[in-house]
């Protein structure tokens, strides 16, 4: 089917059959809201969707439906995002395995509708499994996977899609959709102990004070790491039942021999692969590191993909400002934790949708082959 | 069984104040619903005196939501539960004055727009107890409070109670109703009769707090009950579009021995005093120009 | 159900699922007894059987056996609502035991 990655996504969600959606709308998210709508009017889902009056209440009724034991969903954006943000960690620490999507924006001031990714980036720290979707076909893919791993017992944590704003949300593509009957026996329904149950009472999302609060977070960081296993099962499951494969939580392209890699997410890194093919044909030994999972994060991954390589670049859409982007500053971790000491640039581009063009790249390229450790913007111009 | 209420304490244990009105609310209201309810409780006194694990003191399915999301909570659980295919169940809410009238007011307004199949109860103790005794918009004129302090120049919360009933029935909403857990009975009647109605039903039951009111811990009920007698909160019921008083003011003239009496208002000057018995006066007409009183 | 005191945290597991913040409903470990400084005392000569002290007390630390009620001391932390609230002043407090 040809589609947008808001309505890829949408049918990523259709499959996965969710009990309750609970959505507020929110540029550029609200055609995949739309498209379940529809979807749930014409019957071809069967969900009660909740007309919420705000992101707040959008995640706190998810959160509601998935302590009664449904399987739910939610999406949103930007300031949305901040504002639900109360109930991000709220859901990680109850165990809640809710997806949303969120379309990846800007955040104002200055007011801006189009894609970066410093809304998520602000929510890093939330509990939550983040996965950035290069494309349509990833993005329907991982709704679907996002409930296996999310609902899995060893890790019962909330998942975060993201889709890099327009860019992802609104390019349409040649998506294959899976046929339901696959999708059901790939994804079989949510069971949990940790809900409401009227036969055998709970009390739940409760306080616990100093001598107890460690061992609940704890939990929930060990999910989170318990969460890398559990990524590869799905995606090896996902290969046998759809006949699509997925490298796990990186994906490393001419990284094997690569003297000058440059580590990106999202929608970009179709443009800086095609860009270290241009930089290969003329002899320069260069490579991509699309980090798909941003927690739990890749470290092995990276450490391992970098420990052969003269330099790196981090190539993202967000800042920490006073320091340097987010990925940046994890890669860097991860590398000195893992011994490797390789110059690390960092190259903050595509904020408030700004362009990142094919020279943009091929000058990054230059950066990292010149050994820079420095964060520098890309202002964006003409493609 | 007394008043048919179950014979089971479905909150005990808590560690809520001696005296405490906004725990005999949730207590009476559970007892009332019985055992398949799933209550929802936001962040204040109640879920931080019922939910310390491992004291847990809910004998049936109960919830903290965050403080903004008492009813959008209560909405996905409501939702949630009848996904997992269960039909025969209550959801209930217990959120303070401050969780309702403040923080809480934008998720109310929604799940009421959306007519969701739940009683939302806000038990009022006139201030954010919990935190402290701060100025809620439920907190009455004159009342002091540690944002509202009676200084030289201020006296203190300069405005008025928020007319929460008022507001929540101009939403159109199926049920709407004020008591006092001075008055159980009355107030026991109110939570069955919610029971009884699909869609949304709200019932704001007056809660006295003797920590920040400033009276005896034995006090709570009488002063409940003294609040409605001197008509400064009137027991009534919206219905079918209808306002109802439930009971009559029967003692108008006790007014400034139930304010003076109370620590919170002892700074009050009788202008002050005057100032409320006027407010309780005007609303006194407007309710028996506008609403159907008993013997009228 | 009536929450009940267990004997002690047993530690994890009542759900099956360790590290969620769900747990068995009604699970106390302490009781509130060292709140009180006094005693309620019923003087059943008096008591009529209505039910008032039951009812009103927040703490739901009395029963109705019958038409008798009986206090349960573990849960009363001695507030007096059942002493203002008894209508034949059959309760009254009185000094600690």
């Amino acid at each position: 089917m040809f589609l947008s990655g808001n309505e890829a996504f949408a049918h990523g969600v259709r499959l996965a059959r969710p009990g309750v959606i609970s959505a507020y709308p929110i540029t550029p998210q609200t055609t995949v809201v739309e498209k379940l709508s529809e979807m749930v009017a014409d019957g071809e889902l069967e969900s009660d969707f909740v007309h919420v009056e705000s992101e707040h209440s959008a995640l706190s009724c998810a959160i509601g439906a998935s302590a009664a034991g449904a399987r739910t969903f939610t999406a949103t954006s930007s300031q949305g995002l901040l504002y639900m943000a109360e109930c991000l960690p709220y859901a990680a620490g109850g165990r809640f395995p809710i997806v949303m999507m969120n379309a990846n924006r800007s955040t104002a001031l200055p007011w801006n509708i189009y894609g970066d990714q410093r809304d998520s980036m602000l929510l890093l720290d939330s509990g939550w499994i983040q996965a950035y979707a290069e494309d349509g076909q990833e993005a329907l893919d991982l709704a679907v996977m996002a409930y296996r791993i999310a609902e899995d017992p060893r890790v019962s944590t909330p998942f975060m899609v993201n889709l890099d704003g327009f860019h992802l949300t609104h390019t349409y593509e040649i998506v294959d959709v899976p046929d339901r009957g696959s999708a059901d026996s790939y994804l079989p329904p949510y069971e949990t102990e940790n809900r409401i149950d009227l036969e055998n009472p709970r009390n739940l999302c409760f306080s616990a004070g100093p001598e107890f609060n460690t061992a609940f977070k704890e939990g929930e960081h060990r999910a989170l790491l318990r969460t890398r296993d559990v990524v590869a099962e799905a995606e090896d499951g996902f290969l046998r039942a759809f006949g699509r494969g997925y490298p796990g939580l990186v994906d490393a392209y001419r990284c094997d021999d690569a003297e000058f890699v440059l580590v990106t997410l999202g929608s970009v890194s179709g443009l800086c692969r095609d860009v270290a093919d241009e930089l290969r044909s003329e002899g320069v030994r260069a490579g991509v590191l699309r980090i798909r999972y941003l927690r739990p994060f890749p470290s092995e991954e990276i450490v391992s993909v970098l420990k052969g390589a003269t330099a790196a670049g981090v190539l993202e859409k967000d800042i920490s400002f006073g320091h340097a982007g987010a990925v940046h500053t994890n890669v860097c971790s991860a590398l000195f934790s893992g011994g490797v000491s390789i110059p690390v640039c960092n190259r903050i581009g595509g904020l408030g949708g700004a362009n990142i063009s094919r020279s943009d790249v091929r000058r990054v390229f230059a950066d990292i082959a010149r050994g820079e450790r420095d964060v520098a913007f890309l202002q964006g111009g003409p493609a | 069984m007394t008043r048919d209420l179950s014979e089971q304490e479905f909150f005990l244990g808590h560690k809520a104040c001696a005296g405490c009105g906004g725990s005999l609310a949730v207590r009476i209201a559970l007892k009332a619903l019985g055992e398949r309810t799933v209550a929802v409780l936001p962040a204040g006194c109640m879920s931080a005196v019922g939910f310390n694990f491992p004291q847990l003191c809910f004998g049936n399915n109960a919830i903290i939501s965050t403080f903004a999301g008492t009813a959008s909570m209560m909405t996905g659980v409501l939702a949630g539960l009848r996904a997992r295919g269960e039909e025969d169940f209550t959801v209930v809410g217990f959120a303070g004055d401050g969780g309702t009238a403040d923080i809480g007011i934008q998720a109310l307004s929604g799940a009421i727009d959306r007519n969701d199949d739940v009683i939302y109860i806000c038990y009022d103790n006139e201030a954010y107890m919990n935190t402290g005794t701060q100025k809620s918009s439920l907190t009455p004129f004159g009342a002091s409070t540690t944002t509202t302090p009676a200084g030289r120049v201020i006296r203190g919360n300069t405005s008025e109670k928020k007319d929460m009933f008022g507001i929540v029935a101009a939403h159109g909403i199926p049920y709407a109703a004020t008591a006092s857990v001075g008055y159980l009975d009355d107030y026991i009647r109110k939570v069955r009769t919610a029971a009884s109605i699909r869609g949304t039903k709200y019932i704001h039951v007056l809660a006295p707090c003797p920590t920040g009111w400033g009276v005896g811990t034995d006090a709570t009920v009488d002063y409940a009950r003294r609040a409605v007698d001197c008509g400064l909160w009137p027991l009534a019921e919206f219905r079918d579009g209808e306002f109802s008083l439930s009971r009559d003011m029967t003692d108008p003239g006790a007014l400034p021995e139930y304010v003076r009496s109370q620590r919170r208002f002892r700074h009050l000057t009788d202008a002050d005093v005057e100032h409320i018995a006027l407010a309780r006066d005007r609303r006194w007409e407007q309710i028996r120009r506008d609403w159907t009183v008993p013997g009228a | 159900m009536n929450p009940t005191i267990r004997d002690g945290f047993p530690g994890w597991g009542p759900t099956g699922f360790p590290e969620s913040t769900a747990y068995g409903a009604g699970f106390l470990t302490t009781d509130n007894a060292g709140w009180r400084e006094r005693d309620p005392a019923i003087d059943l000569g008096r008591c009529i059987g209505c039910s008032r002290c039951y009812l009103y007390c927040p703490d739901g630390a009395v029963r109705m056996e019958g038409r008798r009620p009986e206090i349960d001391l573990r849960f009363c932390k001695g507030c007096g609502i059942c002493v203002r609230i008894c209508p034949k002043d059959a309760i009254a407090m009185e000094a600690r035991q």
